[in-house]
């Protein structure tokens, strides 16, 4: 019995946490309108963001790009059909493991560290004094966070395709004597708007659920300095939850619109 | 500091303020009220809901019930709009200090007057104004440094800087000498003194301080379990017979 209301209590909670995140979303959409805009701490967000992810980002797709390759390039020799990895391997990243590995990466990266900065900022009573002083913090803080992770995670995933691509490339380059141009005018060949589209329009909105996760959790973290790593710690699991949730929703809608 | 005449416009009157957390009663019906140019001292235990009421005050928290009139306005009644207005009066002191640590010193002063161009109009060259308030807590060496280069009292000092830079006419001080050594705590009551001769405020001061308290009162309420139990100059608190009263003296 006590299991079955522990289970029903932690039930409740995540719903009560579900109708909180919602609300915060709410508010996001109420406050991203409304003047003043913040326009320079937005382009800041951006530029720590992005600029501080690209390194670790480059580096895991071009490692996925290179090991992908080197793991499907036996099974495809054995069909007699390495002729074609450029296609597999570019529909593979573009659709599906470019947006999904970055935005996972992202929300270790960033979820995690939004949730720690708006978390301590609360402790120390930072936000208290935003407010106190006549200033949104929710529009300085999260609309602004929000905001540069809805823009720079598509930007990011495009980056991150690209370097494992070329890592996919220096396989069967290596292995296969195949030319750059060849190997991108497969690419190119294989690749259709229907492609592109669905992959860009589900980094944005893993880019808003990165943000939204990591300021609703840092902007209502409690107990404390404990309660810090905690909002940073559960930024990353709930974003990464949702990520798949979204990932899942979006491939669905996409199979639709193919079907039709 | 002596009594201090009640007969000065009244600028906060909180009235029957109550405020729980679940089972936790905190404030059970307290009632205050500052005149202008007062410095009232509110000295209660930990956790008897000091913070708790000053953030009411300030609309950081919500009340359960209760009235807080600021400068003639009900808080409860204010629009986002209104209050962010009002707050520009009434300067609040963090324990803490609650500096922005990603921002330079410059940088936290210029903060709160980027919102106020109904005050102060649209300000082109801020230096100025940032200039005053942190030479007013003689630090303005400190203005391209970042909090964490700064000791405890200094950033005590910058965050009052802080507060005065939006020219307030109350001065809300939570616990402004905790967590300092008594040769700081002495500076910084001097300094709070000095700025409410400079700029005639009005202050609500929380502490358990009572050397603080003996400095800077005019008036004092000391808060136990949520109510103004006892109300009175620092002098006839102090000679008070009552065990309650005398514990916070000893």
């Amino acid at each position: 019995m006590k299991a079955i209301s522990k289970i029903i209590a932690s039930f409740k909670a995540f719903l009560l946490e579900i109708g909180e995140l919602s609300s915060f979303a709410g508010r996001f959409f109420q406050e991203v309108f409304k003047r003043p805009f913040e326009f320079k701490e937005f382009i800041r967000q951006c530029y720590n963001m992005g600029n501080r992810s690209l390194l670790l980002v480059a580096v895991t797709g071009f490692i996925i790009g290179l090991v992908f390759t080197l793991q499907s390039r036996p099974t495809l020799q054995e069909f007699g059909a390495v002729s074609w990895m450029p296609s597999m391997v570019s529909i593979s990243i573009i659709r599906e493991i470019g947006p999904i590995i970055t935005a996972l990466i992202c929300a270790g990266r960033i979820g995690s560290g939004i949730g720690a900065e708006l978390g301590s900022m609360r402790v120390t009573e930072q936000i208290d004094a935003m407010e106190v002083s006549g200033t949104n913090p929710f529009k300085y803080l999260v609309v602004t966070r929000i905001l540069a992770t809805t823009l720079m995670l598509p930007i990011l995933v495009f980056f991150g395709d690209i370097i494992a691509l070329y890592g996919s490339y220096l396989v069967e380059n290596t292995k296969g004597n195949v030319s750059f141009l060849l190997y991108f005018n497969k690419v190119a060949e294989a690749l259709e708007f229907g492609d592109l589209i669905p992959a860009t329009i589900k980094s944005f909105f893993f880019g808003f659920a990165i943000g939204l996760v990591g300021c609703f959790k840092g902007y209502n973290c409690k107990k404390g300095t404990a309660g810090v790593g905690l909002a940073a710690n559960s930024a990353v699991v709930f974003t990464s939850m949702l990520l798949f949730i979204i990932d899942f929703i979006a491939v669905f809608i996409t199979n639709i619109f193919y079907d039709l | 500091m002596e009594a201090f005449s009640q007969n000065n416009k009244t600028i906060i009157e909180i009235k029957d303020l109550k405020k729980s957390y679940g089972d936790n009663h905190v404030l059970n019906g307290f009632n205050m009220r500052l005149v202008e140019g007062e410095n009232l001292v509110i000295m209660g235990k930990s956790g008897s809901g000091k913070s708790v009421m000053i953030k009411c005050l300030i609309g950081l928290e919500e009340p359960d019930s209760g009235s807080i009139i600021v400068m003639g306005k009900d808080i409860s009644t204010l629009e986002r709009d209104e209050l962010d207005e009002l707050r520009t009066e009434v300067g609040f002191l963090f324990q803490g200090s609650a500096l922005y640590d990603s921002m330079t010193v410059r940088e936290n002063l210029e903060f709160p007057l980027r919102r106020h161009t109904k005050k102060f109009g649209v300000i082109k060259d801020t230096t100025p104004l940032v200039m005053e308030a942190l030479e007013n807590v003689g630090l303005a060496k400190t203005i391209d440094l970042m909090p964490e280069e700064l000791s405890g009292g200094m950033k005590r000092r910058i965050a009052l800087a802080r507060t005065l830079i939006l020219q307030p006419k109350i001065i809300l001080y939570d616990e402004p000498t905790t967590g300092l050594d008594p040769i700081t705590a002495k500076e910084i009551i001097l300094l709070m003194q000095s700025i409410q001769k400079k700029y005639n405020t009005s202050a609500i001061i929380i502490t358990h301080d009572v050397d603080c308290a003996r400095a800077i009162s005019n008036r004092m309420i000391l808060l136990i379990d949520g109510i103004n139990y006892a109300e009175g100059t620092f002098n006839e608190l102090h000679a008070s017979k009552d065990p309650k009263i005398q514990a916070f003296f000893k």
